[in-house]
């Protein structure tokens, strides 16, 4: 009897578990801090992912519940959220966790755990890198954005691009960007002038900028959180910097620096990886469309929506995964990941293997787009 | 060249500000011998007034940034009134961590009011610079720092022309005789604080439109003034002037002829080497000595 007992409470445990309770799927995202504008919109964007999913009957007959931490812009704090959502919550699936310095500091704990991560932001060639078989990234790394830049936009610039200066923040991400952007633009025989860095929270960055205007160069390249992005705006129009400025990193929200930088924001173009000024250019515009009448439905921020699709794509395949799998269990979900096609905002979500062989990471390859601000308003350049 | 007129325009704009921050912390840590570590936070509340009362609310520009720096003012003297007074006599350490404590519960406030999306000042001149050769400044930039130098002009008057600031001055230097004086102690250290805070509030104010206004912005605000301070010497008000814009100077010339990664860290740096080689600042009059 002393050994039956806690048999019967396991087993009443497991089958109540499975039939009533909700599938949880982990967030962390910086919700306050230097990039808390970015990761609430992407978090709003999971959070519309998740209704859109529940209304329609949920997954495996359950609902899905949404578990958010706010990581404070802070890879402690990241490491603090994971370790909460995967020995207190038990979740099956991570997404997270905007930054590559968070998202690197979440990542030995994946191995710990077991548990696979939806990747929606980071962009450090480092994420994918270093052999952790539990992260699917579906966010261009910086080397897949330059690439693609390459290919695709470098020639919509006239007069074309002959010398480049950089801007980048000091962090993984920035600098992954500068080294990433300079080897693309120099095989394609641009000169590279001045590469200027600045920590995530300085707000005066007349010093970089100074240094900038004397390199001479006709484009120079921001890659920094839309606050710090903002700034520098502003501050390039005050010091009258000869360069156009193009933002790579699609964390820009153009409306959002119409609002804010005003007409310093004017003639500054942006990569970007969802334009909702032209729904029909999306990829799946069906799907694309959903996700903005649900967004305005719930009554966020229309400049949030740039940024708020890589939740919404996220969720998609985490839910995906887990129909896939049949079950809500990590290595099962980290299995099926590898064979969803999820049609998301960005486009088609599947999975390659990239990192070192027998513990590859996944990565998806997105779709980017370029938009110019002119006289206040969101253009195709 | 060019580029070495633009590094020092640049530190001139922002040293004034540097300034106003640095004397509010040293005239408190001066008079009160408290660690204000809410600087940072009367900072962002100035800057959070300023958007509230120009933006939303639609105020005249000059009008909404002097009712910010009084909004600071009263919050200042709240704080003094509410969490200080009734620790006089307490050790330092208990003052430094309540004062901690005040820090991370306003700082934790404005974010549950305003979010984490940072908020734009709107402003009244002409965002088209001003350029004099190759060098180029945006008015509201000369604006922000006529407007420090008139507050420290200000400031500098009301301490050694008026009653007030002889009793401010003889309470900071010993304040049981001027209590004989018949000096109000307890008024002075309110005041003391309420203008303290005033200054940190009319810097928020001031670079608000410069710079955009998020829950955060204290944090690094405060570490600078106290940078500030301890060049110039804790408690002296002539060095923290002084000392605003030497951070100011080698910050931005750290940045434009070293590594501008290192920008923020060059100033800490700076202050390594003062506590270092001249611990007691580096204007400390000679003749203190214990």
């Amino acid at each position: 009897m002393r050994k039956t007992l806690p048999l019967i409470a396991a087993f009443l445990s497991i089958t109540s578990a499975s039939a009533n309770e909700p599938i949880k799927i982990g967030m962390s995202q910086p919700l306050t801090g230097d990039i808390a504008a970015s990761g609430t919109y992407v978090a709003n964007g999971a959070k519309v992912a998740v209704d859109v999913v529940n209304r329609s009957g949920g997954v495996l007959g359950r609902q899905i519940q949404l578990i958010l931490e706010d990581n404070k812009s802070n890879p402690k704090e990241a490491v603090a959220t994971a370790e909460k959502l995967l020995s207190g919550d038990k979740v099956p699936v991570l997404l997270g966790a905007w930054g590559s310095t968070l998202t690197l500091a979440i990542m030995p704990r994946l191995l710990d755990y077991k548990v696979p991560m939806i990747v929606e932001t980071a962009s450090s060639s480092k994420v994918t890198n270093s052999g952790n078989p539990w992260i699917f990234r579906i966010s261009p790394p910086s080397s897949l954005e330059a690439k693609a830049f390459g290919e695709t936009l470098l020639d919509k610039f006239n007069p074309a691009i002959k010398k480049a200066d950089m801007l980048v923040v000091n962090n993984d991400w920035g600098r992954g960007a500068a080294d990433e952007f300079t080897k693309l633009l120099r095989s394609k025989g641009i000169e590279i002038g001045a590469v200027e860095r600045m920590t995530a929270d300085a707000t005066d960055l007349s010093a970089q900028l100074a240094k900038i205007k004397q390199a001479g160069g006709d484009t120079l390249f921001v890659t920094t959180s839309i606050e710090q992005l903002t700034l520098v705006l502003k501050q390039a129009q005050e010091q009258r910097l000869p360069q156009r400025i193009v933002s790579t990193g699609g964390a820009t929200a153009p409306d959002q620096l119409i609002e804010q930088a005003g007409n310093a924001a004017n003639g500054s173009y942006h990569i970007v990886f969802f334009t909702p000024w032209f729904l029909d250019a999306a990829p799946h515009a069906e799907v694309a469309r959903t996700f903005v009448d649900e967004w305005k439905k719930k009554g966020y921020n229309a400049a949030g929506l740039t940024d708020g699709y890589r939740g919404y794509d996220g969720i998609l395949t985490a839910v995906q995964a887990i129909k896939d799998a049949g079950k809500a269990e990590p290595e099962a979900i980290r299995q099926a990941l590898w064979n969803v096609n999820v049609k998301g905002v960005n486009g088609d979500i599947k999975f390659t293997k990239v990192g070192p062989d027998g513990s590859e990471s996944g990565q998806s390859i997105p779709s980017i787009f370029i938009v110019q601000i002119k006289d206040g308003k969101v253009i195709k350049p | 060249m060019d580029q070495l007129l633009q590094h020092v325009l640049n530190a001139v704009v922002l040293g004034g500000t540097y300034a106003l921050l640095g004397i509010g912390l040293t005239l408190i840590f001066g008079v009160m011998k408290v660690a204000n570590f809410t600087h940072g936070e009367l900072y962002t509340f100035g800057a959070y007034m300023a958007y509230l009362l120009i933006g939303p609310l639609g105020l005249n520009f000059f009008l909404g940034l002097l009712i910010a720096v009084l909004l600071g003012v009263l919050l200042g003297a709240v704080i003094e009134y509410v969490l200080l007074r009734p620790l006089q006599g307490a050790h330092m350490d208990t003052v430094m961590l309540v004062m901690i404590g005040a820090w991370i519960a306003l700082q934790n406030l404005e974010l549950l009011t305003w979010g984490g999306v940072a908020k734009s000042v709107p402003q009244p001149f002409p965002t088209e610079p001003l350029v004099i050769g190759s060098v180029s400044v945006a008015p509201l930039r000369i604006f922000v720092l006529l407007a420090a130098l008139v507050l420290l002009a200000v400031f500098y008057l009301i301490l050694n022309r008026t009653k007030f600031g002889i009793a401010i001055r003889a309470t900071f230097q010993d304040p049981d005789v001027s209590s004989l004086m018949g000096v109000k102690i307890n008024q002075m250290f309110t005041l003391t604080f309420a203008i303290g805070s005033g200054l940190a509030a009319a810097a928020g104010a001031l670079l608000a439109p410069v710079f955009v206004v998020i829950p955060i912005m204290g944090d690094l605000v405060t570490l600078k003034a106290f940078a500030v301070v301890i060049l110039g010497g804790l408690g002296n008000i002539v060095g923290a002037t002084i000392g605003g814009f030497i951070l100011a100077l080698a910050e931005e010339f750290g940045a434009g002829y070293i590594d501008s990664g290192y920008r923020d860290a060059i100033g800490f740096i700076l202050i390594i080497l003062v506590l270092l080689l001249k611990p007691q600042g580096l204007f400390a009059p000679r003749e203190r000595t214990g």
